[in-house]
């Protein structure tokens, strides 16, 4: 037997819950194949639940331990990882959990979901300064016009039908677990300008003024740009609070 | 068939590449503070390449830090060097980058597979001892090396199964691999010990066929035996505690073979406090003081 | 990227300053550092836990999934409205 196919073959054993070890496998003392091909089974299917359970810890306290191991070994077998990055995996867990029947009375989970992957993106994101009030402020108009912004990489968004941010917090432990009575869809930022990634509510505007920021804009052009939709002033000062935009450029050499 | 040479350091510095022989341990981001706090009597620390593979962040602020004060081993769990497949040209860029961004004294990865045709399944899967395989893996060593621009280090499994077809004991099929590609060994003494056992093999005689003469690095950890009836003795590579009475005496007796060598606490599930860890690791440096003083 | 701003352009530019200049509102409740601190790293070279129960431990799960009940703390988002309260309210 070719031995791609016999790799190929031990792979597919290991996803599959039940079912015989492949063949030509021997173990000593007249064991069972089977109770020892059962160690990798176990750890294939623990390690990457556990993998999921780190990055998904608010999740998990949504739908207890119980169901995320289950949703976990569902995934895991629908959808093995394909890197042996496995920060990266996961990144299709909000839209299994969008399809998983079981989850259907929590329509807010994915959302949920989709919120921990970007805070799992942020922070392993690349390190930059974030720039601050303190940085522009005490700026003539005529400085700060050509000075470039951009978004900071470890920002991140989602608007959400929602109460994203008051469902992470309750359940993360910063706000007391209180019956919600209102269910207004929240825009969450998640940002880490130093090590720590922070979740604070996305302003006003703040979703334009991000998606702009995707390329590096001047601040004469950021502020035309976002006229037509409440302008600058607005959304820019909690987007700095929030350290979700870094400096691309200084004045230097562009104003003087 | 190529001897990958011992490149100078970047920089020219006089850092030797290998890790010093005395006492480290997996580093565990929950310890850091406690790293930090006071001067730590370990020679070296070691980390999962895998965990460090994002662009910034805590890990690597952390890493870095790490890296000011101490020796660094970086221990790959991925690259799946003993598949039949070819390797991932994407990861072994990252580990490249890796390797480049903290110049470890040493690489080392694993006598295993894990997964196939793009499929990464997280463990450590264990491979058919022929020639055929043995020609790929040295493939694939002698790949690892050029593009991490290093001789590195295997280390050998814990296995629970054997294969049919396996022609070549485990010893020969490492020594032959480190002769064809200059690669060295990892030597997993637990790994071994539990091989053994789940094998119905004497952990001594395993020893003695393995390429002692090539170990760059040891590893301890603690081990457990299966829950699962069974009509023969099964221990799981659990990682979760204390290292055994049988693998301390067993460490003692490759001492007595290798010499000093630096040693490696590895302790992944139930992670102990900073103090018990310490502990573990002091308990290996005392093996190797006394390998010091007998060398 | 214009080299000249025009004076419209300078103008809420200002704006935009003097709210930057302005002291942040004390709205930092919930700018609370939140996460990261306990992440860890998720690749590791052990048999994964629970290997004691290997062989016992099946997953079993696909059968029965339809049978899986959340039970986190989803109960608190339920309110007095009952079912449709998980909804969001129109207004």
């Amino acid at each position: 037997m070719p031995a791609l196919h016999a790799d190929e073959r031990f792979a597919r054993a290991l996803l599959a819950p039940d079912g015989a070890p492949p063949p030509g496998l021997t173990a000593a003392g007249g064991d069972a194949v089977a109770r020892r091909f059962a160690i990798h089974r176990n750890t294939v299917g623990v390690t990457l639940s556990e993998a999921l359970a780190v990055a998904f810890p608010v999740v998990r306290q949504l739908v207890g331990d119980d169901f995320f191991a289950a949703a976990a070994r569902a995934f895991v077998t629908a959808a093995p990882p394909t890197s042996p990055v496995l920060a990266d995996y996961g990144a299709g867990f909000a839209d299994f959990l969008a399809r998983f029947p079981p989850a259907a009375e929590l329509p807010y989970l994915p959302d949920v979901a989709r919120l921990e992957r970007l805070m799992v993106e942020s922070y392993h994101s690349t390190d930059a300064p974030a720039e601050t009030r303190a940085g522009l402020a005490g700026l003539s108009p005529q400085e700060a016009a050509p000075l470039t912004l951009a978004r900071h990489p470890a920002a991140r968004w989602l608007c959400s039908p929602w109460p994203v941010v008051t469902l992470w917090r309750m359940n993360a432990g910063h706000l007391p677990l209180t019956p919600l009575s209102h269910w207004a869809g929240e825009s969450a930022l998640v940002t880490r300008p130093e090590l720590d990634v922070m979740l604070t509510a996305l302003p006003v505007g703040g979703d334009q003024l991000l998606s702009v920021l995707e390329t590096p804009l001047s601040l004469a052009a950021l502020s035309e740009a976002m006229e037509p939709v409440g302008g600058l002033a607005g959304a820019l000062p909690p987007l700095l609070d929030a350290g979700a935009v870094r400096r691309a450029s200084t004045p230097q050499g562009e104003q003087r | 068939m190529s001897q990958v040479s011992m490149m100078p350091q970047r920089g020219g510095a006089a850092r030797a590449p290998a890790l010093p022989p005395g006492p480290g341990v997996g580093f565990k981001p929950q310890h850091f503070a406690d790293i930090i706090a006071a001067p730590q009597p370990l020679a070296f620390f070691e980390v999962h390449a895998e965990n460090y593979m994002g662009e910034g962040g805590r890990p690597h602020a952390q890493l870095a830090r790490l890296r000011r004060d101490h020796a660094l081993s970086i221990h790959g769990v991925g690259l799946a060097l003993g598949g039949s497949g070819p390797l991932d040209g994407a990861h072994l860029a990252r580990l490249a980058r890796l390797c480049e961004r903290y110049e470890p004294e040493s690489f080392s990865e694993h006598l295993a597979w894990a997964g196939h045709g793009g499929m990464f399944l997280n463990d450590l899967l264990p491979l058919p001892y022929t020639p055929e395989r043995l020609a790929t893996v040295a493939a694939h060593v002698e790949q690892a090396q050029e593009a991490l621009k290093r001789p590195i280090l295997i280390e050998n499994p814990a296995t629970y199964l054997t294969f049919a077809e396996s022609s070549i004991p485990e010893g020969e099929f490492l020594a032959e691999l480190t002769r064809r590609t200059g690669c060295g060994l990892l030597l997993d003494v637990n790994n071994l010990f539990v091989s053994a056992i789940n094998h119905g093999l004497d952990p001594d005689r395993m020893l003695a066929a393995l390429p002692l003469d090539r170990v760059g690095e040891i590893h301890l950890a603690g081990h457990v035996p299966a829950a699962s009836p069974g009509t023969a003795p099964l221990l799981v590579d659990a990682h979760g505690s204390h290292v055994s009475a049988p693998v301390w005496a067993l460490f003692a007796r490759v001492l007595r073979r290798t010499g000093p060598v630096a040693t490696l606490i590895e302790w992944d599930n139930d992670v102990p406090d900073w103090p018990t860890l310490r502990a573990e690791a002091e308990r290996a440096g005392a093996h190797l003081l006394q390998a010091r003083k007998a060398a | 990227m214009k080299p000249v701003a025009t004076l419209a352009v300078l103008g809420s530019l200002a704006a935009t300053l003097a709210a930057v200049s302005a002291p942040a509102a004390a709205q930092d409740a919930g700018k609370e550092k939140c996460y990261g601190v306990a992440l860890k790293g998720q690749n590791d070279c052990a048999a994964g836990p629970g290997t004691t129960c290997a062989g016992t431990s099946k997953m079993d799960y696909q059968g029965n999934s339809w049978k899986l009940v959340p039970k986190g703390t989803c109960v608190s988002i339920k309110t007095p409205h009952g079912m449709g309260a998980l909804m969001p309210i129109k207004s």
